[in-house]
This record gives C-alpha cells, sequence and structure tokens, in this order.
C-alpha cells in the first residue's frame, strides 16, 4: 500500500499553496482535482492578489503567469435605477509593492488555475486530476485517506488537506462539521465574460495597456437583495457579475440570471459592455458566513482551507488571498508535524494558531457580525443608495435655490424616510459590524 | 431592470461546455415533499434560485424534473432546498461542466 505525507483535495489556490508549500519541503504529496484539469470548475468574480500569490510562487510575475490586469483602479458606485454616486481610488503606485509585485491583479480562473498547479507540480507535488473525492477513510478514530471514483481508488496518507471548496461535503465526511452550509451563510454569483477588443476596454475604462479597473456596485442593481454587483476589466474581456444571499434569492425568487441581465442594462453599465460578446456564463457559491460559521479546522490527520473552510472577506471582496494564505500555512503546519513524527489533532491545532496570527482570521474576527447583518437588513443597500443620490441630484441642480436651501431639503427627505432614531440605529448597526 | 425582461438561461448557458456523463449526479431523495410540503410552504425555489434552470416543476407528474446536463456545479441547491431532499454529489471525475474562462 502506498502512503503518502499528505493527500490534497482540490487544486483551487488553497490547495496548490498547501501542495506547493509541502512537496517544496520534501514531502510526498498527491493533489487530487475532480475537474479534467485545474479550473476547470472554478468560478470567481475575478481579483486576485499578489502577496500572497508571491508567498507560494516567489516572483510569479515573471514567470509567464496569467495576469490579466494590474489594478490601478477600484470604483465603488451606490446606484439606483439610473443613476450612481460613484467613489474610487486610482494611483500607478497602489499597483505595485516595492519589490514589483503586482498588489491587485486579476484573472480567469480556468487559466490562472491550470498555470498555478502546474507549479506545485514544478515543486514535485503529483497532479492528479480527474478525479473525485467521494469519502474519507477513517481508521482508528484518525482520518487516514480518502477513497477516490476511481477503481482502486483508496489513498492513504499521514495527513489529507481538504480544499475541495464551498459546500464542502467532505468537511462533514471529516467530522470539522455536523450540518450542511445555512442559506444566509452562502451567496450565489453568476457572471459573464464579455468579450471586446483590448483598445476599447481601456478608452472605456481610461486604462493604459496591462492596467485594469474594478467597479463594485452596491443599491438598486441586487433588487433588494444584499449583496452587489461588479466589473472586472481582463485583457480582452470584462467580467460582469452579481452576487446576492441565497435566502434572500429563496425569499424574492429572483432567478439569477435575470439579476445579471439588470445589471448589464444598467444605464451606467450598458455603454462599459456596448458590442461585446459573451463567452460564457459561469456561476457559483460563495462562503460568506464569516467566522462564525467557520467548520473546525483541523481533527486528527485532517485540515481544511479556502472556501471549504469559509475563508471569505465579503466586504473586500477577497477570498482568494485567504484560501493561498491559509493553504500554506496548512502546509507548514504538515511540514512541522512530519518533523515531529506527530499528525494528530494535538500537533495539527498548530494550525488554527498561525491562522490566529495571520490576516485571515483578524480579519474575519473584525468582521464577524456583518454576515448577520447582511441577512437582516438588505434594505440597507437600497436605502441609502437611493438617498445618496437624490442629496446628489438635488446638490448637482443649479436652479437658483439657494444651497442651504437644498441641504435643508435633503435633510427633511432624509429624516422624512429615515427618521433620526432610525437613521442612528442604522449607523450603529453598520459601525458595530465593520469596526 | 426590474422584473419585465425575458432572459433566457438557454442563450447563457450555449457558451458552456461539458463533457456529459450518461448517469445523472443529482437525485430529489423524497420527491413527495416537493409535492406536498414545499409548493405551498416554499414555492419550491430550486425552479427559480438555480442559475442554469436544472429544477423544473412538471404539475402533470407533480413532481420536480431534473435537467442535470445543465448543471454548472456552483453547488447551492446542496443549501437552498429547503428540506434538503436535493442529493446533489459532484459528477464523476473529468465529468460535468469545463470552463475555459471561470
Amino acid at each position: 500500500m502506498e502512503k503518502f505525507d499528505a493527500i490534497v483535495v482540490g487544486a483551487g489556490p488553497a490547495g496548490v499553496a498547501a501542495a506547493a508549500t509541502m512537496a517544496r519541503a520534501g514531502l510526498s504529496v498527491v493533489l487530487l482535482e475532480r475537474g479534467e484539469y485545474p479550473g476547470a470548475k472554478n468560478v470567481m468574480g475575478g481579483v486576485m492578489y499578489g502577496r500572497m500569490a508571491a508567498e507560494v510562487v516567489p516572483e510569479f510575475w515573471t514567470q509567464g503567469a496569467p495576469i490579466e490586469r494590474v489594478v490601478v483602479e477600484e470604483r465603488l458606485w451606490l446606484a439606483t435605477e439610473d443613476s450612481a454616486v460613484s467613489v474610487g481610488h486610482r494611483s500607478p503606485a497602489m499597483a505595485y509593492h516595492p519589490d514589483g509585485c503586482p498588489n491587485a491583479f486579476t484573472v480567469l480562473r480556468a487559466r490562472w488555475d491550470r498555470w498555478f498547479a502546474q507549479k506545485a507540480e514544478e515543486a514535485g507535488a503529483l497532479l492528479v486530476p480527474g478525479t473525485t473525492v467521494e469519502d474519507v477513510l477513517w481508521q482508528d478514530g484518525r482520518v487516514v485517506g480518502v477513497r477516490t471514483g476511481r477503481e482502486e481508488g483508496d489513498l492513504y496518507a499521514h495527513v489529507v488537506v481538504l480544499c475541495d471548496g464551498v459546500n464542502s461535503a467532505l468537511v462533514q465526511r471529516a467530522k470539522l462539521r455536523d450540518h450542511p452550509v445555512e442559506p444566509h451563510h452562502l451567496a450565489l454569483g453568476v457572471k459573464e465574460v464579455v468579450g471586446l477588443p483590448p483598445e476599447v476596454i481601456e478608452a472605456r475604462f481610461n486604462l493604459e495597456p496591462g492596467q485594469g479597473a474594478t467597479i463594485e456596485i452596491y443599491g438598486a442593481v441586487t433588487r433588494g437583495m444584499s449583496g452587489y454587483g461588479f466589473l472586472y476589466t481582463n485583457h480582452d474581456s470584462v467580467s460582469v457579475g452579481v452576487g446576492v444571499l441565497v435566502s434572500h434569492l429563496m425569499r424574492t425568487r429572483i432567478p439569477p440570471y435575470e439579476l445579471l441581465e439588470g445589471l448589464k442594462q444598467h444605464p451606467l453599465v450598458r455603454p462599459l459592455l456596448a458590442g461585446g460578446e459573451t463567452l460564457e456564463y459561469s456561476a457559483h457559491a460563495i462562503p460568506e458566513g464569516g467566522l462564525a460559521a467557520m467548520p473546525k479546522l483541523y481533527g486528527d490527520g485532517v485540515l481544511v482551507a479556502g472556501d471549504a473552510a469559509m475563508m471569505v472577506n465579503g466586504l473586500h471582496r477577497e477570498g482568494s488571498n485567504l484560501a493561498m494564505t491559509a493553504g500554506r500555512l496548512a502546509g507548514e503546519t504538515v511540514v512541522e508535524a512530519k518533523r515531529r513524527g506527530d499528525f494528530s489533532a494535538r500537533t495539527l491545532s498548530l494550525y488554527a494558531a498561525k491562522l490566529e496570527e495571520s490576516f485571515v482570521l483578524k480579519d474575519l474576527r473584525k468582521y464577524r457580525h456583518l454576515p448577520e447583518l447582511a441577512e437582516r437588513r438588505p434594505d440597507l443597500f437600497g436605502t441609502y443608495a437611493e438617498l445618496a443620490n437624490r442629496a446628489a441630484h438635488e446638490m448637482l441642480t443649479v436652479d437658483g435655490v439657494s444651497k442651504r436651501d437644498k441641504q435643508r431639503k435633503i435633510w427633511r427627505e432624509l429624516t422624512r424616510r429615515r427618521p433620526l432614531p432610525f437613521l442612528t440605529r442604522d449607523l450603529y448597526e453598520v459601525w458595530k459590524a465593520i469596526r | 431592470m426590474g422584473a419585465g425582461q425575458s432572459v433566457r438561461v438557454e442563450d447563457k448557458l450555449y457558451t458552456l461546455r461539458w463533457k456529459h456523463d450518461r448517469t445523472t449526479h443529482i437525485r430529489i431523495t423524497d420527491p413527495r415533499v416537493c409535492a406536498d410540503r414545499c409548493g405551498d410552504e416554499w414555492r419550491r425555489p430550486c425552479t427559480t434560485f438555480c442559475p442554469a434552470k436544472v429544477y423544473e416543476w412538471d404539475p402533470e407528474q407533480a413532481r420536480i424534473l431534473v435537467a442535470y446536463e445543465n448543471c454548472v456545479e456552483c453547488t447551492t441547491c446542496l443549501t437552498g432546498c429547503p428540506y434538503r431532499v436535493i442529493d446533489w454529489r459532484p459528477p464523476r471525475g473529468g465529468f460535468g461542466v469545463q470552463y475555459r474562462y471561470g
């Protein structure tokens, strides 16, 4: 019976980071992927973060990485049906860290994951695509391997690292969680990749070649549900999508593809996509439950990282970075366990300690009350987006009314719509959730 | 925006590639729940939240029809079925949706 040091389930950002880290330290690692190639099943809006990628593949940007565009501008729109208040930040200095590593850049996951997994292979991991893991194997109360869908497909290892993505059934099979993910802890994202010539994208988004922009859109585009729409520029396409809580989709019964179509037809979005051809439609669940909804992160012979462990910071649309860091820390933990010759929960608990010291759990802890607010108060997005637009509209309409009178009018309207006690409560609730 | 527009999800699904398995990876474990309870209590949300329109209510047969070939493996139905009677498993290794962009 062949036995590996580690089996990693899933060749996404977390799995590749874990596998590369362990393989580089000389461990025998098998990286299982159910897609025909890494990335075949993977979807995200499209922003990847350089610092965490470089901790897995040093100087990745000099190694032919499939970077679409390096983000130089991030915009936020508070939108009504036909208008938006826009804030943003543009800075070429923001785009790169001092060592030349891009800060944030857009990717298409089918391309990125394939390339990234290749780096784990180069480090010595054995990548086995086209292989679904159906269960974990137990012996004496410890996880000792996995059962794959292949014939004679049982594989054994000292440690199994679960990086099999959102709604992981294996997390339950490994007894790290005893119930499925709740609908209010999950968002559904739907997206289209719309093809456009690079020079058209650069003209429309005010970019130089290679530069990219992101736009997040809160307000009317989610039609009363918690979530947001987005536009991310790729090299010769634009990713346009929207994500909302599944619990809200269940209630409103708005089909997600209608929501997406509404976003594409928004008067502020339509001109940015005009003449484009949809190259691919995609959809994926996003774990949004935060700290409170995380499974247990380790057990005897098992660790979990990435979406499978609910590691998403929805407010900052971060996820791939949390996954890569968690995967790397999981890998480092297994390397230490191998050195000690002990793969029990006691040694593997090091992983949780490392995560506590990293931004991963610090950030998730900071925003731990946000998922509950998002579930309970989907109205906040629409209401305040609309009020912001009315205020801007009033102030910017030059009609001979004095500015002081306009200010009074805005305040009257604001307090009519949200009387002062409610306004104060809303502000307090938001502050409490993000402070 | 708004509710009035007609969108054919079929047009969107047309942009996708699959490697279809011969058998389904999705089963309704207790179809009576869909007929007897979910219609009244939840109006069968799988028929609207699924981004690939895999689930369709057939009033004549009084059951949910499952077009597993359309599945894009988003996994939402694992969570979004109020009675958890959708038994969704990952397709066999190498089968199912194959994103080229993702």
